[in-house]
C-alpha cells in the first residue's frame, strides 16, 4: 500500500526540532531512520498529521568518548555502530548485537535512537541498553535530562520520553577488561525479530561472577531485567558446575502466547539461552 | 520562524542526482523513493514487492550504500545521489555479477534480481573474502521465490573467488 498524506518538516538543528515538537505535539511523529515507521505508514498502521524528519540534523550523529562514557548520537546509523572500533572496544555487546538486527540495507539506514524510541519489545537494542545500564539523553524545552534504560522502557511501544522531548544521545558506561558480555537470540530466519532473546553483562574482577545483568526481550511488553535470577546465578556460580537451576525465571518472566510460541515455551527457551551464555563464560 | 520549520503539504520540489544525471521534479510529499523512481522517472528496474522493507526487491544505492527505496521518502533524497540497477548496469559496475548470474542460472523470473545484484555488489565491496555462510547472511533480506537461492549463492561465490584470484594469482 501507499502512505497516507501527511505534512513534512525537515529541521536542521536540535533547537528547531524541539520547536517543531512544541508546536505540533502529539500530532507529530519524529522520522529517524524510518525502517519501522515508513513500513507502518505504507501499511497505514499509523497516520501522523506531521512528520518531523531529523535525518538532516548533523549534531545528532557520531560516536565519541565523554569522560568514562561512550556517547552515541541518536541518529547514528546501525551500520556505523557495527563497524566502529570505539564501539567494539568500549561497548562490545553492541557490536555483538547489531548484526542480528534485520539486514545490511536496513542497518545502513536504521538508527540506534530510532530503535530505542520505537521500543519494540522484540527488538535487540532496547534490551542491550538495559543490560549495559545505558542512559538515554533526552532534550526538551527545559533542557536536558538523563533517563536510565530500565526506567526509559515503560510499556509496549511506550517510553519515558515526553511528546515535546527528543532523544539526542545514548551514553554507555565504558566496559573494562573484567567485564564479559553475552548475546543470544532464537529466530526463525536470520534478521527476523527474535522469538526470545537475551543480552547479558557481568563483572569478573573478583575472579568470580558478579554484577550479572540479564535483559530478556520479546518475553513481555518491554525488556525484562531478571534481577532475582541473576543474583541466584551469582550466588550459586561456584557450587553448581553441572546445570544451574533457573527456576526463578518462571516467576520473573511472564511472556504472552503468540503464533511462534506459547508462554511456557518462551520461558523454556529463555532458560536455554541463559545456559548457553553461562556455558560460554564458564569455558 | 525559519524556513526549515514550515510544514510542507501536498507537493514539493526536489533536486538530486540519479545514475549520474541531475534531476529536478515536483513530488508528492508522501511519495516513497521506489515509486518516484518508477512512476516519475520511468526507471522500472527497481521493483516494488512488499512495500514494507521485507522483500528487498526495491534495493537501491543512496549516497553509495544500499537501502530499501520503499522505506525512504523521495523528498528525503533532495541533494543526494541515488544509483539504481539501470545506472550500475550501464556503467559496467555489475558486469561480473551479471555474467555469473547468467552462467549459473542465478535467476528465473528476475523480479528479485536487481535488488540481489545491488546487495551482492555491496557484499563484495565490504567483504571481499566472504564465504558461503556470509553470503547467505548478507542476502537474508532479499527474497527469491524461484531459485531456492543455491544458484544465487554459487554465482556470488564465483565472483568472490575470481576477485581473490585476481588479487593473489
Amino acid at each position: 500500500m501507499k502512505a497516507p498524506a501527511f505534512g513534512y518538516i525537515q529541521p536542521k538543528t536540535v533547537d528547531d526540532a524541539l520547536e517543531c515538537l512544541q508546536q505540533h505535539g502529539s500530532d507529530a511523529t519524529v522520522l529517524a531512520g524510518g525502517q519501522s515507521l515508513m513500513a507502518s505508514l505504507n501499511m497505514r498502521l499509523s497516520n501522523p498529521a506531521v512528520l518531523i524528519d531529523i535525518n538532516d540534523i548533523d549534531e545528532l550523529s557520531g560516536i565519541n568518548m565523554v569522560e568514562n562514557r561512550l556517547r552515541i548520537g541518536a541518529m547514528t546509523r546501525q551500520a556505523e555502530l557495527e563497524h566502529s572500533t570505539l564501539v567494539s572496544q568500549h561497548a562490545p555487546l553492541i557490536t555483538m548485537v547489531i548484526p542480528h538486527i534485520a539486514h545490511p540495507a536496513i542497518r545502513n539506514r536504521g538508527t540506534i535512537g530510532g530503535s530505542i524510541v520505537f521500543a519494540d519489545p522484540a527488538a535487540e537494542l532496547p534490551a542491550c541498553m538495559v543490560a549495559l545500564n545505558g542512559q538515554m539523553v533526552a532534550q526538551g524545552p527545559d533542557g536536558e535530562r538523563r533517563i536510565t534504560a530500565t526506567e526509559f522502557f515503560q510499556d509496549l511501544f511506550e517510553t519515558a520520553l515526553a511528546d515535546n522531548e527528543l532523544l539526542t544521545a545514548i551514553e554507555i558506561p565504558v566496559a573494562d577488561e573484567n567485564q564479559r558480555f553475552g548475546f543470544r537470540e532464537l529466530t526463525r530466519r536470520h534478521g527476523d525479530y527474535a522469538i526470545v532473546g537475551l543480552c547479558a553483562s557481568s563483572d569478573w574482577s573478583s575472579d568470580d561472577l558478579t554484577e550479572l545483568r540479564l535483559a530478556y526481550f520479546n518475553v513481555g511488553p518491554r525488556p525484562i531485567l531478571a534481577e532475582q535470577t541473576a543474583s541466584d546465578i551469582c550466588r550459586n556460580w561456584r557450587q553448581e558446575q553441572n546445570g544451574m537451576s533457573l527456576d526463578r525465571l518462571d516467576g520473573e518472566l511472564d511472556p504472552p502466547d503468540d503464533l511462534n510460541a506459547t508462554s511456557a515455551m518462551r520461558v523454556h527457551l529463555a532458560k536455554v539461552l541463559t545456559r548457553r551464555v553461562l556455558k560460554e563464560w564458564r569455558s | 520562524m525559519s524556513d526549515s520549520l514550515a510544514v510542507l503539504m501536498g507537493e514539493s520540489e526536489i533536486s538530486l542526482t540519479v545514475n549520474g544525471e541531475s534531476v529536478s521534479e515536483r513530488v508528492p510529499v508522501r511519495r516513497n523513493l521506489a515509486d518516484f523512481l518508477r512512476l516519475d522517472l520511468g526507471l522500472t528496474g527497481t521493483h516494488v514487492g512488499c512495500e514494507h522493507g521485507v522483500c528487498g526487491a526495491c534495493t537501491i544505492r543512496l549516497d553509495g550504500r544500499i537501502v530499501r527505496s520503499c522505506l525512504i521518502l523521495a523528498i528525503q533524497t533532495d541533494g543526494k545521489r541515488v544509483d539504481t540497477i539501470e545506472g550500475l548496469s550501464d556503467d559496467g559496475h555489475l558486469e561480473d555479477l551479471q555474467a555469473a548470474f547468467h552462467a549459473r542460472n542465478g535467476l528465473q523470473c528476475g523480479f528479485c534480481t536487481p535488488g540481489i545484484l545491488l546487495t551482492a555488489a555491496e557484499l563484495i565491496e565490504t567483504h571481499p573474502d566472504a564465504n558461503r555462510e556470509q553470503i547467505r547472511v548478507f542476502l537474508s533480506g532479499n527474497y527469491c521465490r524461484c531459485t531456492g537461492y543455491h544458484a544465487i549463492v554459487d554465482a556470488i561465490e564465483s565472483v568472490v573467488r575470481s576477485g581473490q584470484e585476481k588479487r593473489e594469482p
